[in-house]
């Protein structure tokens, strides 16, 4: 954790000092997001998602998307987006203090959300630099067609690539986007290595609340670097020592003691009240094993590498792979996976209201998976950074009874 | 009111409350084997469905007709209405005349709806029409025709008809046809309001959602020469408005009526754009499939859900205030539709670089009080006016 802390603290100071040192800096997304490709050429990623976020957990969205509803934005819409807005408006001063520097160019990845195209939009009406556009074709049918990867492939040719050349003054260099894939490739393996070691009774990790801690550095801006790779190495063996002494996961009030319940989880976290949702779990002995929103930067623990033999076809089979860009058939097979492999006794899901692009549908996941699991699940409703939407006493209620439930029924099938 | 056009206006009043497809079971049932393919707003390529011998059928939701009894139970309150009462009407079998379902690629709810489609009824054919928001012929037009060419392949193999290409030859004019009769119209509209009030242009023209558009074409024209035969209808002082955010899930006729009963005269808007989705004719010249797929690029109109590779948004927005001798824009979007609200700063700020007046509620398919919304359009309207004099 302290590891990944000064890592996202060195990449903002990068970008703060980016205008001295002739840096060029991408705004783009996480989901279907092209770090190897960026990284070829030497440019530095904005991630608009974790700067929100980021805010979130520091207590700033609220000030932040108040002023981009006083300027018009409707209270309906993604906090993600009000959040960025707001930033901006308020200076764009980033979550650590540090100026964020604008964009020469606007990457939109557009992957597994709508949202992701309007936000981009409303960011080229305030800055005055190119935008490439990245169109990924959703996986409706649950895999994978030749002609939608033709089609990506065709975009970072012909849009993305030559965009990316003008906004450096460099030529796209293959070898060295092959060499960054390879990176991304271990890296990955230890990744998933991590991820799976929930597979265990007890799990040494906490797959959702540490979840997003291990998936940070390789969702952002660290896929396919040295210090990405050194990043998961030295993770695994942390987790590595605590399974072979059969320690519990990392909490905020430190080592959990009992794995009481382990769970699936679905759907993102709330960052504003970030370690009190994380506690309300803790408190009770349940530890999330696995979960969804871990993959919405890829599905490495599907099988999924980046492939430094076909450059262009893996990213764009990166792309197509991300958890909200999967069918809702596909991510109910996928968490009905979880279940089982994981030896969950029960799954939860966290509903944003900011997030059509998870939501819409979970009501009906709920269903499907307790008829295919016989396992029972819970709901509960929040947001991303919008704390009016946090109500504490509301879903610690829910989750308690949820887990008394889970508890009874123990009960009656000993 | 002329009688003739009185029984045109209640058919067709008819058919947009119809929420159980009766006409489209009638057309299934002159002949054996007929097939509908249903479609939510808002482009789907319909000359493919039609040239399989099928029939489109737009699903527009269930307004303000049906109570949400079930559909609710599959979506969280801040989810907009039309899939409330699109699932509604599947689990209580008013779909069931459906032989198959396209959901266009136009927000992460309509996406997500595909997918409790295949999850509700695995046995039924269900299609996303993921459309390119790349617009390069090599590129983006190459995966829509790819993508086109699959959905022929879909419906013919649904039909149980090869493809045929003079048959889709001869849709792509049908097709044509019936655009240009309501662009006509809508042109009408636009120079003599009082003529065509919303709340009939409305209708008249999502009946096309229902109906064969060999019908419908004539239904249109037959529209406006009983109009043009209306002695009644004359001149008023009424504020010209351009009405906005109405793409998707459609307002409840009542607010339409309740606009104009405040003043307000509406001489364009963005109701039921799938039926008008291609600015110009499809040409004539050339492989039909590869004409629909090039059409999608080049004369697609503009909306929320279309990227827009150049330029600031809202310029779309002025020029039809400008062609239409507007005085003002009502933004009129559904509560928690992502496209719409999300476009509506950018183009609030287009309208503000011209000076262009405008105001903003928000509905709900099944809104059933317009008082508030009266008194806001009615203010809007005078003031329009007010200014008008200064």
């Amino acid at each position: 954790m302290l590891l990944q802390k000064e890592m996202i603290g060195k990449h903002y100071r990068d970008l703060a000092s980016a205008g001295d040192e002739g840096s060029k800096v991408v705004y783009t997304f996480v989901p279907g997001n092209l770090t190897e490709l960026m990284g070829s050429f030497g440019v530095l990623p904005v991630l608009p998602e974790i700067n929100a976020l980021q805010s979130g957990m520091r207590k700033l969205s609220g000030d932040y998307i108040s002023e981009a509803e006083k300027q018009g934005h409707s209270e309906d819409v993604c906090t993600y987006v009000k959040c960025d807005i707001g930033m901006l408006k308020k200076g764009n001063v980033g979550p650590t203090g540090l100026k964020l520097p604008e964009p020469d160019l606007l990457l939109l990845s557009y992957t597994g959300c709508f949202t992701f195209m309007k936000w981009f939009e409303l960011l080229r009406q305030e800055y005055d630099c190119p935008v490439a556009m990245l169109h990924v074709p959703y996986q409706a049918d649950g895999r994978i067609h030749d002609h939608h990867r033709d089609y990506i492939v065709e975009q970072l040719e012909s849009e993305v690539i030559p965009k990316l050349e003008q906004v450096t003054g460099r030529r796209f260099d293959e070898e060295r986007l092959r060499q960054r894939l390879a990176l991304s490739a271990e890296a990955e393996n230890d990744l998933v290595w991590v991820l799976e070691s929930a597979k265990n009774v007890p799990s040494p990790i906490d797959a959702y609340f540490g979840g997003v801690y291990y998936i940070g550095p390789i969702f952002t801006a660290f896929r396919g670097t040295q210090a990405g790779v050194e990043y998961y190495q030295t993770l695994r063996a942390e987790i590595e020592e605590r399974l072979a002494e059969r320690r519990g996961p990392t909490t905020p009030e430190g080592e959990l003691e009992e794995e009481r319940y382990r769970l699936v989880m679905e759907g993102p976290p709330n960052w504003t009240s970030f370690r009190e949702f994380w506690r309300m779990f803790s408190e009770e002995g349940a530890v999330v094993v696995a979960s969804s929103y871990t993959k919405v930067g890829g599905l490495y623990d599907r099988g999924f590498r980046h492939d430094p033999e076909r450059p262009l076809a893996t990213l764009a089979d990166y792309c197509m792979g991300c958890y909200t860009n999967l069918s809702l058939p596909a991510r109910v097979d996928l968490i009905a996976d979880y279940i089982r492999e994981y030896r969950a006794d029960g799954f939860m899901i966290n509903s944003v209201k900011s997030c059509n692009s998870f939501s819409v549908g979970q009501l009906l996941m709920l269903r499907q998976l307790e008829e295919r699991t016989g396992v029972p699940g819970g709901f509960i409703e929040s947001d991303l950074v919008d704390p009016r939407y946090f109500s504490s006493a509301n879903i610690k209620n829910r989750i308690e009874s949820y887990l008394q439930m889970l508890e009874q029924k123990r009960g009656t099938a000993a | 009111m002329n009688a003739e056009l009185a029984q045109l206006l209640d058919r067709v009043r008819g058919l947009s409350e119809d929420v159980d497809f009766a006409c489209v079971r009638e057309w299934k049932g002159q002949g054996s084997g007929r097939k509908a393919v249903g479609y939510m707003p808002i482009y789907v390529p319909r000359e493919l469905i039609h040239a399989s011998g099928m029939l489109p059928v737009g699903v527009l939701g269930a307004g303000d007709r049906l109570e949400i009894i079930r559909g609710d139970a599959y979506f969280q309150s801040y989810i907009c209405h039309i899939p409330r009462s699109t699932i509604e009407m599947a689990l209580t079998g008013r779909l069931d005349v459906l032989d198959g379902m396209l959901f266009p690629s136009i927000c992460d709810v309509i996406r997500n709806l595909s997918g409790m489609w295949r999850l509700l009824f695995p046995d039924r054919y269900v299609r996303y029409v993921d459309v390119p928001q790349n617009f390069s012929p090599d590129v983006g037009g190459a995966y829509w025709r790819r993508e086109l060419e699959q959905l022929w392949s879909d419906f013919s193999g649904l039909a149980g008809r090869p493809r045929d290409a003079r048959a889709l030859a001869r849709s792509l004019e049908i097709y044509n046809e019936n655009r240009r009769e309501i662009r006509r119209l809508y042109e009408a509209r636009s120079l003599e309001p009082w003529l065509y009030p919303a709340s009939e242009l409305y209708l008249v023209t999502r009946a096309g959602s229902v109906l064969p558009p060999e019908e419908h074409t004539t239904l249109l024209r037959r529209y406006r020469e009983l109009v043009a035969e209306e002695s009644e209808r004359r001149e008023e002082d009424l504020s010209r408005i351009v009405l906005v955010g109405t793409f998707c899930e459609q307002p409840p006729l009542g607010l339409l009526l309740t606009l104009e009963r405040a003043g307000c005269s509406i001489v364009d808007d963005d109701l039921l754009l799938g039926l008008r989705w291609l600015t110009e004719d499809v040409p004539e010249e050339g492989d039909p499939l590869d004409r629909l797929a090039a059409a999608y690029l080049e004369c697609s109109c503009q909306t929320a859900s279309v990227y827009q590779p150049e330029g600031r948004r809202g310029g779309w927005l002025v020029e039809s205030v400008k062609r239409n001798q507007a005085e003002g824009v009502i933004f009129c979007a559904p509560s928690f539709c992502d496209p719409a609200l999300l476009e509506q700063p950018m183009l609030v700020e287009a309208l503000a670089a011209e000076g262009i007046p405008h105001t903003q509620f928000k509905y709900s398919e099944n809104t059933g009080q317009f008082a508030v919304i009266r008194e806001q359009a009615g203010t809007f309207s005078d003031s329009i006016r007010l200014w008008s004099e200064a």
